[in-house]
């Protein structure tokens, strides 16, 4: 089964939208904070089906779904204070959603009609990484850096559960506790790297593999997003305060393709999709808030049209991007630009016009 | 009578797969491994079904790491074992790139001549599909650049078959480039289906004004390129390299020094690479018989843009080989 061990997983909101208690972990949370949390969720899910059906419709090259993945992504976006760093990866949307990337600005990355996207300076969050497990690397030299400056600040470092198999993530292990790093490796295992099934191939539990590096792990169910939060907070405090790295293993579920030019059907059955259709980390959050009268109908009416303008705003957004003109290939190759490049830059710009003239006369 | 017909019409991706198919069953010590290579049938769809024939001891869905499964088949390699494994794409063999440079294409010489490593890599290159900077390397060239490998660039149905039979029968590590591209086209493989040699150059179109020298994926551009410069009364001869190292200079010369014109084509980057070493080969060995300079079209050197009008303007294109062959024939300043 693949949710065999959900069991030893921190929880504080079940399925069914009962508050639990957790031995470690706890969470209080204004109703304003709460339901901003319904909220960002509620966003996230529509910009990712707008993405997606805007790929289907070719306005897109490629999309790769966070469906499912709400809670964990933005439970642990929005533990971040101002100040912490992240690094994603390509399947991150709640994150950049919760660290103010406009969302136009990664789907023009998704479109291609812009390389880098968001500013990832302003806006303390790295660009999507597309190679496995890179940027966990990068999560603890940047973490190593801070620790340098004397900085408070702590870094977050995303990665999924097939990219814990590269040497990347190992290393990035070992560095983070020989030099007490302070980073938080938050890995959401969504038990799928592409067709492979982590815990049918290898059903060690990801986040006891912390211990042998020398440093805590926890395993929270990634669908709670109190428990998320109480978890993360947990941990990037431990960072900011000299306590060093954790591993945190949000136990979720990919509920989409891999990406859209996946199809799921060929590996996977659509059992497994209804056990976690059940877990869903918004209803659960809904079902909460209803029941201890924090949010009414009126609020959840709210949030949905509130939805269905950003979906508006995302299809109008992408269909008027203006698309880049050919010599840009060569805006951000250096720093400066040097002769070798200058002259193919021009041979690209005479050939072009030199075809166009050809079609036109 | 009848006739049994004498090529079967197959997909590149197909004839690949018969390759590996036909490999596993002659030799039990072949076996596939990578990521998804099992039931998803390999990141391009080549290994569908061989799960089901060979089994999950045979065609191996390893953890998601490319040092690992490298490093793993030169373990086996070394033990007797014939493994292929597969990479997913070029852009992420440069995590195996120690393995494979450090270890597999040295160790026969570390060792004296006492290990050997028949080891055969698999992977697909190439841009043109939309994957964005990191997923459109196309590093032939670097790979061909390296003492100990052989470098093999099928570009036909009958070579994606039969190199690799070829390549698992040879002592030393074999890397296999396919070009992503070239898995939808269909062309013909003789009956009854053999391997091929991998040392040789073939000429795939005759031609007396100039030769086009090219491989892999941009084999066609070449061959279509030649068809539209016919239609202007320029007779192009194309060769195709194939094995990229060793490279088979003879039957590159003997062409050039009949046409006395060559233009080399190659998706690689413009400098240091595969189409460099190529026009410097001819520069030294056919310089007398130039009558004019070598010309070369490859990627325009940018990481490779995602947009499609911006990664087909920095890539070799039809038009511009047919530009760069008037160009050298003295059509076109
Ligand atoms: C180094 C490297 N190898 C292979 C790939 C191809 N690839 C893209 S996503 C992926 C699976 C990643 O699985 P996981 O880490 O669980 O993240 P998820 O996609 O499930 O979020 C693979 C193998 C890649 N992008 N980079
Ligand atoms: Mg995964």
């Amino acid at each position: 089964m693949v949710d065999g061990m959900l069991g030893s997983a921190v929880q504080l909101l079940t399925p069914e939208g009962e508050r639990v208690a957790d031995e470690d972990y706890d969470i209080s949370l204004s109703n304003a904070e709460l339901k901003g949390l319904y909220r960002d969720m509620v966003l996230v899910r529509r910009l990712d089906s707008e993405a997606t059906a805007l790929q289907r419709q070719g306005e897109l090259g490629l999309w790769a779904s966070s469906l499912g993945q709400e809670a964990a992504q933005v439970g642990s976006g929005r533990s971040l204070l101002p100040g912490d760093y992240a690094f994603p990866t390509y399947r991150d949307h709640g994150v950049t959603w919760s660290r103010g990337v406009p969302p136009l600005e990664v789907l023009a990355m998704f479109r291609g009609v812009s390389t880098g996207g968001w500013d990832p300076i302003a806006l303390r969050c790295a660009i999507y990484t597309i190679v496995i497990g890179n940027q966990a690397l990068h999560a603890v030299g940047y973490g190593m850096g801070a620790q340098l400056d004397g900085s408070s600040e702590a870094v977050i470092g995303y990665f999924g559960d097939g990219a814990t198999d590269e040497g990347d993530v190992n290393e990035a292990f070992v560095f983070a506790a020989d030099f007490n790093a302070p980073v938080v490796f938050f890995c959401q295992n969504n038990q799928w790297a592409i067709s492979s099934p982590r815990e049918r191939k290898n059903p060690a539990p990801l986040y006891e593999r912390a211990a042998g590096f020398g440093f805590p792990g926890v395993r929270v169910d990634g669908n709670d997003i109190l428990a998320v939060m109480a978890v993360t907070r947990a941990a990037l405090e431990r960072a900011r305060s000299g306590g060093g790295p954790t591993l945190v293993e949000a136990y979720t579920y990919r509920m989409a393709a891999h990406t859209t030019s996946d199809d799921p059907t060929r590996y996977r059955h659509a059992e497994e999709l209804e056990i976690w259709r059940l877990r869903d980390p918004i209803e659960r959050l809904k079902v909460f808030l209803a029941r201890q009268g924090i949010a009414d109908r009126g609020y959840f009416d709210q949030i949905d049209r509130e939805a269905a303008d950003l979906a508006v705003m995302i299809r109008d957004g992408v269909r008027s991007m203006p698309e880049p003109p050919a010599e840009t290939m060569f805006d951000h190759v250096y720093a400066e630009p040097h002769e070798q490049l200058e002259r193919q830059r021009r041979w690209l710009v005479d050939y072009e016009s030199s075809f166009t003239h050809e079609v036109s006369s | 009578m009848t006739v049994m017909p004498d090529v079967q019409v197959l997909s590149f991706r197909d004839a690949v797969r018969e390759g590996i198919r036909d490999a596993m069953r002659r030799d039990e010590r072949v076996f596939l491994m990578g990521e998804d290579v099992g039931r998803y049938g390999g990141g391009f769809g080549v290994s569908l079904g061989l799960l089901e024939e060979f089994g999950e001891e045979r065609v191996r869905d390893t953890p998601l790491s490319e040092s690992g499964f490298v490093g793993a088949g030169i373990g086996a390699a070394l033990g007797g074992m014939r493994p292929i494994v597969e990479i997913m794409t070029v852009n992420f063999s440069l995590l195996a790139l120690d393995q494979i440079l450090n270890t597999a294409a040295t160790l026969r010489h570390m060792s004296g001549g006492q290990f050997n490593v028949p080891l055969v890599i698999r992977m697909t290159t190439g841009a043109g599909r939309q994957l964005a900077a990191q997923h459109s390397h196309s590093l032939e060239g670097f790979y061909a650049h390296i003492p100990g490998l052989r470098v093999v660039s099928p570009a036909t149905v009958e070579d994606g078959f039969g190199m690799l039979a070829t390549a698992l029968e040879d002592p030393d590590p074999v890397v296999i480039f396919e070009h992503g591209s070239l898995y939808n086209e269909k062309g013909e493989l003789p009956q009854p289906a053999a391997p091929v040699d991998i040392d040789f150059a073939r000429v795939r179109r005759g031609g007396d004004d100039l030769t086009l020298i090219t491989h892999g994926g941009s084999l066609r551009l070449c061959l279509t390129a030649a068809d539209q410069l016919a239609a202007d009364g320029i007779s192009a001869e194309v060769i195709d390299l194939r094995t990229l190292r060793p490279l088979d200079d003879q039957t590159v010369m003997a062409s050039v020094a009949r046409t006395h014109r060559a233009v080399v084509v190659d998706e690689g980057w413009r400098s240091v690479g595969m189409s460099a070493e190529v026009a410097a080969r001819v520069a030294e060995e056919c310089f007398y018989d130039l009558d004019a300079p070598v010309g070369r079209v490859a990627s325009v050197e940018v990481p490779i843009p995602y947009p499609r009008h911006l990664e087909q303007a920095a890539l070799p294109s039809v038009e511009r080989v047919v530009a760069a062959a008037e160009r050298a024939v003295g059509r076109r300043g």
